[in-house]
């Protein structure tokens, strides 16, 4: 039966592949014109091809099953290729093909003149690719196709700029710390299949209620670890700062807007689970909200402007996980809708910046850069508030969202660490504001006098996620708790037994949330306008407690001490052991024989080739002399072993019979 | 049900003796260039014989297929018997595969005694054809040691490096010295068929043949005793940890095709999945040889990995990285169910793609600057991006990344080791970590980052020779990693075999369910 919706799925992830194909085998023989129209065309096509299964499962609210082919298969096992598009595929298909297709336009100006300009977009369209399928798979190893496929392209992407040192560096290690949460993946995956005999999610979540607890938590912890590989939380976070050797490009794309939020998209598609077992929403939580925190208290103090922008999206995934732990699903994947578009236009405009000063990062050799690049500026400070959480932008619904969730159920320690959160991301992102946008100009005077606005092909995107950024929170979930999104979702994430909270209770928190935001700003503004003496000296006075968050906790050289170099250490150990003793104790054995050589040799003479004899088997070589057992011809050996074996097996025969 | 489907046409016999004939006629060729054109054709044909066997196979079917059976020394019950099933087959294709890469590879990379080095090639396919294809256990076990003169010959004489003379001897001694057990294991399953016959007064009173062996029940003490001594000749031919120390040496003074072959076609476990797994099931699923070979097979994948690590020679390095594959695959065996045993023969193919492949990519790194050690390298993506590249993309298979044919062999065996026991399980999963840090942390080094000191601009990317190879492997990785259904389809009828062969042990004999129809 033909079904017009379940063909654009299968489309959906078509057309970029098509254009990896022709970029990435012929993108050479044709000019960087066709190579980028193939590339954002094609994500445009997707997005097309979205709009039309999103209208559909929003008007018939079924959700589509749709078998590509079978992939692996034998015994009790049977995996397909195959989607599975319900209301939550669909949130992320919009975000990632919407927010990806204005990502890939931008590109195009930003990556004017790179060298490998194909290239660029043959990998962003790779992961375009990969990251489809890790959302429309309906089982967990078409997942984890798409998880694994997204860190190759991460790894590609923060490697772009290869003959970079600290580009390759950054992009093993992106590589290496996902892959011990993609271990946990794997665990998670043989896990469920023990106990449900499939990995397709539909039949999995029927069976789920069957599970025991200490099975569920099993499962969830196991998903965790994954989730907090891929979405760059405390303790496996540190690759997320060290991927901004990337092209600003990819830092939004991979690195802020889809990417990092599939450990979200992961922790929501499996609920289920994770509802059953109260210790693994615990450590959610509390590895959310510590994330928040940490990552933020690092953002204060970062010089780099991409970096800032790094621990804030590390720090806001944090929220999106602590939304999780405390079952407030809805708002965490508002927030990643929300953090998708401010996020967004937060790095493009970053880069937009970047592009004006010929390359520099540095905020120290930014300021006063409002009246010179004022499209950039407008653009990056509605990111700027929308981020902070001040209404009516659209972070602040989400983020107010979760912070409400958390105090309506009485998780007020969380509540905490989010406030204080809210309060240190308002201080630090204004405080990028300020250093980039405002005050005296830092810049070196060649760079300042080729500052210029970029072009319409870069703007443009970063327009309408501005207006994403504006309008994004009233849309999607104005009024709180019952917007538009949480009426689509309600089928796949609502949770049963939450409190409701009062009018009052509601407009109260609100009002808390704007003025912490309000605060973080004003402290901002006294720092570094108002008396930017009194920030340098804040900086001495505080020299121990400075340098520390300066140096990210020293968490990197902890990390390097307490695992990677011990691992080099048994490297070089093991070497030591297989050299001297395993292959010594051979070399040995070796040796001995050589000294049983003078007695073997009567014996090769008188009894073997006289067994060779009596068999019959090498009877024409058993005619030369002994010697020549000695001269290493090697089938001489070979047929002396077969026939003096079958001795030897007689013999050991005739001992196990007695 | 072991059904045997005989041939019209004696095929197998063709692809076993094709090489070694050609092979001779090699020998009346002056000609160097005639040398090469001759060698590849012989390959290319021997290829298209192969390919056609894989197409006639029948799917989905535990039967012996191809069958020719002819007596060869009655008195001892020993016969020349060949065939084909589901675990075999696939490695028929992949020798005919990468003998045809080898003999393109060492076109112009091998100077001296063209001719006698593509001999030694031509038969070393041959014996290995043998391996694959004989199912009379002294047939085997004639092949099996045959391989060890072209092999010898081929380190010793055409090998790179100052130790070759000791590599090939190293090399040659420890496969003769477990060989020496497994055929102390192979007389007394004959003897033990011997009794059995005697006593039920059937008119065949020896018998080396697999499929007669596989009649008769053997007592599990018994069992264990031969399961040991044929552990020997496999376990060292493998090589499994911790009997595995000729191999860096073979891997790093060997010519790069033979490198290939030895990395590429993992004789040794093969073993395992086709005689010692069926003849002695009792043993393979008795607690003690579980454990241990579990326990080896994870200290493989760990100090495979671990070792791997900290190499500067690119060869050492993937000669640990094969030991931490052995690993996989020999978990993965003795998890001894279906997804263990169907990821361990598709790993044990994959690796004939991803391992040979990164030996040829070695093979284009030495030829460049005639070594693989880590100093000569540094920066070259700009200068060879087609190499690095491919380089990446094979690497990437190696390590199992989804997509690429890697994962579809080590996700099921990870995935049966942990049905089996959870525990292993877990300690083998870590081993995907350790993998990628192996690679990525060499490929960082060798070919990203700024062009090292003694890495010429000048240096030429991809020839077309390099590119054929190169590319032909990219093929079958991405095939198998995308749509690995015609190969899962060939070994599933033979797996599912095994797994009931391994459910009801030798005690409960198949003597009725085996029907011979040969002849």
């Amino acid at each position: 039966m033909f079904d017009l919706t379940d063909l654009l799925i299968k489309l959906i992830p078509v057309f970029p592949l098509l254009a990896v194909i022709s970029n990435g085998l012929f993108g050479s023989r044709y000019s960087h014109e066709i190579a980028h129209r193939l590339a954002w065309g094609s994500v445009a096509l997707s997005f097309l091809c979205v709009i039309g299964v999103f209208a559909d499962v929003l008007s018939s609210r079924v959700s589509h099953e749709v078998i590509a082919y079978q992939w692996i298969f034998g015994g009790d096992l049977t995996i397909n290729l195959a989607y599975l598009v319900d209301p939550l595929t669909c949130v992320w298909l919009l975000v990632v093909t919407g927010v990806g297709f204005l990502i890939h336009v931008y590109s195009v100006g930003y990556m004017h003149g790179e060298d490998g300009f194909t290239r660029f977009f043959t990998y962003m369209n790779l992961f375009m690719v990969s990251m489809l399928l890790l959302v429309m798979g309906n089982n967990y190893v078409v997942l984890f196709i798409g998880w694994e496929g997204v860190g190759l392209c991460s790894y590609l992407l923060i490697g772009y700029y290869y003959d970079k040192v600290s580009a390759a560096k950054a992009a093993s290690k992106a590589f290496v710390v996902n892959r011990i949460g993609d271990a946990g993946f794997l665990l998670a995956i043989f896990l469920v299949f023990i106990n449900f005999k499939t990995l397709d999610y539909t039949k999995v979540m029927a069976q789920v209620s069957q599970l025991s607890p200490e099975m569920a938590t099993a499962i969830a912890l196991c998903l965790l670890i994954g989730a907090v590989g891929k979405s760059a939380q405390l303790p496996l976070y540190t690759w997320l700062p060290d991927a901004m050797e990337g092209p600003t490009p990819v830092s939004a794309l991979i690195h802020a807007a889809t990417m990092v939020t599939a450990g979200v998209y992961m922790i929501v598609r499996n609920h289920a689970i994770f509802d059953m077992s109260p210790i693994a929403m615990e450590i959610v939580a509390v590895v959310g909200g510590c994330t928040a925190l940490f990552a933020a208290t690092i953002g204060l103090v970062q010089t780099d402007i991409k970096r800032v922008l790094a621990y804030s999206t590390v720090s806001q995934l944090g929220y999106m996980f602590l939304g999780c732990g405390i079952g407030a699903y809805t708002a965490a994947v508002f927030h990643v809708m929300t953090h998708a578009f401010f996020k967004a236009l937060l790095f493009l405009s970053a880069g937009s910046v970047i592009h004006a000063l010929s390359g520099e990062q540095d905020i120290r050799k930014m300021g006063g850069l409002s009246k010179k690049i004022p499209w950039t500026y407008r653009l990056f400070l509605i990111g700027t508030i929308a981020i902070a959480g001040l209404p009516p932008l659209a972070g602040f619904w989400s983020k107010d969202e979760i912070m409400g969730h958390a105090f309506v159920n009485h998780h007020y320690l969380y509540y905490t660490m989010a406030a204080v959160g809210a309060f240190l991301t308002s201080f630090y992102m204004f405080r990028l504001t300020y250093l980039t946008f405002y005050g005296p100009s830092r810049m070196d005077h060649h760079t300042e006098e080729h500052v210029h606005e970029s072009p319409m092909v870069m703007v443009g995107p970063l327009m309408a996620l501005g207006v994403l950024s504006v309008l994004g929170g009233l849309i999607l979930g104005f009024p709180p708790d019952h917007g538009w999104l949480h009426g689509f979702l309600a089928p796949v994430a609502a949770v049963a037994g939450e409190h409701e909270a009062s009018a009052g209770l509601i407009l109260l928190l609100m009002g808390a949330a704007t003025g912490i935001a309000l605060l973080g700003w004003g402290l901002a503004h006294f720092l570094y306008s108002a008396s930017p003496a009194t920030a340098e000296s804040w900086s001495t006075k505080f020299a121990g407690a400075y340098n520390t968050l300066l140096n990210k906790y020293y968490v990197d050289e902890l990390y390097d001490f307490l695992f990677v170099e011990p691992t080099k250490r048994l490297g070089e150990l093991l070497d030591w052991f297989d050299r001297t003793i395993i292959d010594g104790l051979v070399r040995g054995v070796a040796l001995m024989a050589d000294w049983g050589s003078a007695g073997s040799t009567w014996i090769e003479k008188y009894v073997v080739y006289a067994g060779l004899n009596v068999i019959g088997l090498g009877n024409h070589m058993a005619a030369r002399q002994g010697r020549r057992l000695q001269s290493g011809m090697v089938h001489h050996y070979a047929a002396l072993i077969i026939a003096g074996l079958f001795l030897l097996a007689l013999v050991v025969q005739l001992i196990i019979q007695l | 049900m072991l059904e045997e489907l005989a041939a019209s046409f004696p095929i197998l016999s063709c692809l076993l003796f094709l090489p070694l004939v050609g092979a001779a006629v090699l020998w009346l060729v002056e000609d160097e260039d005639m040398v090469r054109t001759s060698a590849l054709t012989i390959s290319l044909v021997e290829l298209a014989l192969a390919i056609f066997v894989l197409i006639r196979f029948v799917p989905e079917s535990a039967a012996m297929q191809f069958s020719e059976h002819a007596s060869w020394i009655p008195g001892l019950g020993i016969s020349y018997h060949l065939a084909v099933d589901g675990i075999s087959v696939l490695f028929v294709g992949l020798t005919a595969f990468l003998t045809v890469l080898v003999v393109i590879y060492s076109w112009d990379t091998i100077r001296q005694q063209i001719k006698l080095y593509m001999m030694c090639v031509l038969a070393l396919e041959t014996t290995t054809m043998g391996v694959f294809v004989s199912l009379d256990l002294i047939l085997f076990f004639v092949f099996w040691e045959l391989m060890l003169i072209p092999s010898y010959f081929l380190i010793k004489l055409w090998g790179g490096g100052a130790e070759r003379h000791y590599a090939a001897l190293k090399y040659v001694l420890y496969t003769l010295l477990g060989s020496v057990f497994m055929l102390v294991g192979i007389a007394l399953l004959n003897l033990n068929f011997h009794q059995w016959a005697v006593l039920h007064h059937t008119d065949q009173v020896y018998s080396f043949d697999l499929l007669d062996l596989l009649t008769v029940p053997i007592p599990l003490s018994q069992q264990i005793l031969i399961f040991w001594l044929m552990f020997m000749g496999f376990a060292f031919k493998a090589p499994v940890f911790p009997f595995h120390t000729w191999l860096p040496d073979a891997l790093l003074e060997g010519p790069i095709g033979m490198s290939v072959v030895l990395a590429g076609l993992k004789l040794g476990t093969f073993g395992f999945m086709r005689f010692s797994i069926p003849l002695l099931p009792d043993a393979s699923k008795s607690q003690t040889v579980v454990a241990i070979l579990m326990c080896l097979g994870i200290a493989a994948i760990l100090y495979g990995a671990i070792m791997a690590l900290i190499q500067p020679d690119f060869r050492r390095l993937l000669a640990f990285s094969s030991i931490s594959h052995l690993g996989f695959i020999v978990i993965g065996l003795f998890a001894l169910n279906y997804q263990g045993l169907q990821g361990s023969l598709l790993t044990m193919i994959n690796l004939g793609f991803s391992t040979a492949g990164l030996f040829f990519i070695a093979g284009f790194l030495y030829s460049r600057q005639q070594t693989t050690h880590l100093s000569a390298f540094g920066g070259m993506a700009k200068q060879v991006p087609l190499l690095a590249s491919y380089f990446l993309l094979i690497g990437l298979a190696s390590i199992g990344l989804p997509g690429t044919n890697g994962f579809v062999g080590e996700f099921l065996i990870l995935l049966g080791t942990f049905k089996a026991n959870w525990v292993y399980g877990a300690f083998a999963v870590t081993g995907v970590v350790f993998g990628a840090a192996y690679f990525l942390w060499y490929y960082e080094r060798a070919i990203l980052g700024p062009l090292g000191k003694a890495v010429k601009s000048t240096m030429p990317d991809l020839q077309l020779r390099e590119m054929i190879i190169a590319v032909s492997l990219s093929v079958m990785i991405l095939w198998i990693g995308l749509y690995p259904s015609p190969f899962l389809r060939i070994m599933n009828g033979s797996i599912q075999a095994l797994v009931d062969r391994l459910d009801h042990g030798t005690v409960a004999s198949l003597t009725d369910s085996v029907q011979r129809q040969d002849h």
